[in-house]
């Protein structure tokens, strides 16, 4: 085992391992899919239906996916304890909702306002740079601060960027005749479509409005089949956006500078003492996480039509939390394994269970707290009150994630992937073959230490 | 031995011309000359350390008042005191981690006073702590990568875009080889792979030293290196001090033990409330009266 050290095993072990995880996130995605169409059929969902099903699942997947992965930059890298993710994410999308809507030169009508009608791709980038000079600002006085302070700091920001975009001053306001503003407690009418601009960009509009009414005939999703594509090639879109997010995420984490973020975690003193100037690299860390936040927080919102600042309240950042520690911080495998999971089976599933349950089982409706409980103490008759739990499964949804977080920290505190070791360097740290005395063994030597790491679980 | 010996006769002497210049001083007219005559004779590069009146002060506390003293090169010097005599809040000035008071710290002739700790190791000077600062969720193999100055990686777009990132793993290769290297030397390589926080706390304290070395420091302080350590390891942890002295580094050691200490360091500063008891020699130190009060229940107000 120890003279396995081959000609160079280490793009060769880097490589089966990427694989290896490239291979178990396409399988667990692939799962999630099938639970979900099984569960279709047995709502007698058509094929409209299952393809708008799986389409909002790959949505919610790939957002909640990129936002852990951001989040573990900060956290499971840098450790950085984050509590603001959703303030970083309505600055991505109110820059990019400013820049990239329809400008006005008039005055407009009360309640109406505009943007600088800068092309999308424009209001993305801007969106992105925006959220991260802010977290720049944030951190160059904040970042010397101890862990604990420093996550007061960020929520309180992510609701100072609320506040702000409630505040009826920035309502509407001029900036060089273009009339524009922050639209107040109302919010923004995003008068883009990302999906048509993307097919505009590449020059594909017209072969995919062509392609959708033969695509639709054949899987016979009925009239109309365009918002359902929409919504599916939309959720493809991401899952590109995500796979960037991932591989970009994995470099940094597998090189000298994720080593680094690694170490400011465990001891920042210590980093120090061994000559790293540990506050550029936090600083660096948590700008790119932020413009992270911020790109994801822009596709996740660019699709809505519009966005009013009540969607921006911190229970969204306690969801990526939730999803970091369910796929373990400190691994980018994990937090897209997290972010899956909890997609499918915290955020969408309660209701989909809901549904099937309510499909599949007919009894009364049981409308209030007492009508169910009274059989219970009266008869010994669980059946409305469990009606009754099932029915009001949306306000449950919380209590449920409550309890799987209080059931993990308690048993498994690193989460699905947290405890493994992946290497924060470019090439495998084994043994380096010297001069090649012992250099040219067989390749079985190689495959088997190969498997002996990945499986190293 | 023979070669502490012929030190320790060094050290003497220039002990000895030291408490000439203090007879001078009583003299009074002669005092400039020597002075001038003792500056020249302490070119910095033989002396890589001077501390000159260093003072911290933690509210009304004072930890350190007003130590000297000096650390010549390729030396083995051992800082000791009772405890509370301000040794590890030295430590802490002279390596940025604690802004002094007052005074001065010179490292290789320029003043490094105040500096941040990473500017300190990146001179050269680099420390290990008292309690072993391993980074506990990093592999052995990890903690070592993590040491060695002016790596290409440790940019963030040289890690991230295609094409720089080659010239990254490129080096990672020497990297890799050098750490390898120095856990062969100090005996740990086959914990390459284990995580730094289930190490021993011996094996802590020979991965924190190793991590040391790869930063290619001139001179190593030592916080209690040997606390907690096994007499075997702490042998072998005594063989590397004194084989990597021979290689030419200069070392600072924060200990307890009076034997070892005693054993093992040519000069010796004793640090008693915060300021320099006395230097010199184990045999001087060993005789002197000041230092068997401050150890043997002395007035420890």
């Amino acid at each position: 085992m120890s003279d396995a050290t081959a000609d160079d095993p280490n793009t060769g072990l880097s490589g089966a391992i990427w694989g290896q995880d490239a291979v178990k996130l396409t399988a667990l995605v692939a799962g999630l899919f099938a639970l979900y169409l099984i569960g279709g059929t047995l709502l007698e969902y058509g094929v409209r239906q299952q393809v708008n099903s799986i389409a909002q699942l790959l949505f919610y997947i790939a957002v909640f996916a990129m936002l852990a992965l951001a989040l573990n930059l900060h956290w499971g890298y840098t450790g950085l304890f984050n509590i603001g993710v959703i303030g970083f994410m309505a600055i991505g999308i109110y820059t990019t909702a400013i820049l990239s809507k329809g400008a006005m030169v008039t005055e407009p009508a009360a309640g109406s306002t505009g943007g600088f009608g800068l092309p999308l791709w424009l209001g993305i980038i801007g969106g992105v740079i925006a959220a991260a000079v802010f977290g720049g600002l944030v951190a160059l006085p904040a970042l010397r601060l101890r862990a604990d302070y420093f996550a007061i700091v960020t929520i309180g920001l992510s609701e100072i960027v609320r506040f702000t975009l409630l505040e009826s001053s920035f309502q509407s306001i001029a900036i060089a005749g273009y009339y524009t503003g922050l639209g107040g407690g109302s919010g923004l009418i995003l008068d883009f479509d990302p999906t048509d601009q993307f097919l505009a960009f590449f020059g594909l509009s017209e072969t995919y409005v062509a392609a959708t009414e033969s695509i639709g005939t054949r899987l016979g999703l009925g009239s109309n089949p365009a918002p359902v594509l929409d919504g599916l090639l939309y959720g493809l879109l991401l899952l590109v956006f995500l796979i960037g997010f991932y591989m970009t995420l994995q470099r940094i984490g597998n090189s000298p500078f994720g080593r680094v973020l690694k170490a400011i975690r465990e001891d920042e003193e210590a980093t120090r003492s061994l000559g790293k100037d540990t506050s550029g690299f936090k600083i660096k860390a948590f700008m790119i996480g932020c413009g992270l936040m911020g790109l994801a927080g822009i596709l996740f919102y660019a699709e809505q039509g519009a966005i009013t600042p009540d969607a921006f309240r911190p229970r969204i950042t306690f969801f990526v939390w939730i999803a970091l520690i369910i796929g373990g911080a400190g691994s980018n495998t994990g937090s897209v394994v997290g972010g899956a999971v909890f997609a499918a089976f915290l955020f969408r599933g309660p209701l989909f269970v809901k549904n099937i349950v309510q499909e599949t089982i007919e009894v009364d409706a049981v409308d209030t707290f007492g009508q169910a409980v009274a059989p219970i103490v009266g008869s010994a008759n669980p059946v409305p009150f469990f009606v009754y739990t099932i029915d009001n499964m949306q306000q449950l949804q919380l209590a449920i994630m409550g309890v799987v977080l209080i059931y993990l920290m308690h048993n498994r505190p690193e989460g699905i992937l947290g405890h493994r070791k992946e290497a924060a360097s470019p090439i495998g740290l084994e043994r380096p073959s010297i001069s090649g005395s012992i250099g040219t063994t067989s390749s079985d030597g190689d495959s088997t230490e190969t498997d002996e790491v990945t499986t190293d679980e | 031995m023979s070669d502490t010996e012929a030190t320790d006769a060094a050290t003497e002497t220039a002990v000895s011309g030291r408490s000439d210049a203090s007879v001078e001083d009583r003299e009074g007219v002669e005092t400039h000359d020597s002075d001038v005559e003792r500056a020249a004779k302490h070119t910095p590069s033989s002396i890589p350390l001077r501390v000159e009146g260093l003072r911290k002060q933690f509210g009304s506390i004072t930890a350190v008042d007003g130590a000297n003293f000096t650390v010549e090169e390729g030396s083995i010097t051992g800082l000791i005191g009772p405890n509370g005599a301000g040794k590890s809040t030295t430590f802490n000035c002279i390596t940025g981690i604690h802004e002094p008071t007052d005074g001065t710290v010179y490292f290789e002739g320029e003043d490094i006073t105040g500096l941040s700790p990473n500017r300190v190791a990146n001179r050269g000077l680099v420390r290990t702590f008292q309690l072993a600062r391993e980074l506990e969720e990093m592999t052995v193999i990890e903690n070592m990568m993590l040491a060695p100055k002016e790596q290409l990686g440790e940019s963030l777009w040289r890690s991230v875009l295609p094409v720089a990132r080659r010239s990254v793993v490129e080096q990672e290769r020497d990297v890799l080889e050098r750490c390898w290297e120095m856990l062969e030397f100090f005996e740990i390589d086959h914990l390459a792979q284990e995580y730094a926080g289930n190490l021993s706390g011996g094996q802590r304290k020979l991965l924190e030293l190793a991590r040391a070395l790869l930063t290619d420091p001139t001179m190593l302080l030592l916080d209690e290196p040997f606390a907690g350590v096994n007499p075997s390891l702490e042998a072998r942890l005594l063989e590397h001090i004194h084989e990597l002295r021979g290689d030419g580094y200069t070392f600072l050691i924060v200990e307890h033990d009076m034997d070892l200490i005693m054993e093992n360091c040519e000069h010796i500063i004793v640090m008693h409330q915060g300021s320099v008891l006395m230097e010199g020699s184990p045999a001087e130190v060993r005789s002197n009266e000041a230092v068997i009060e401050a150890y043997l229940g002395g007035d420890v107000e």
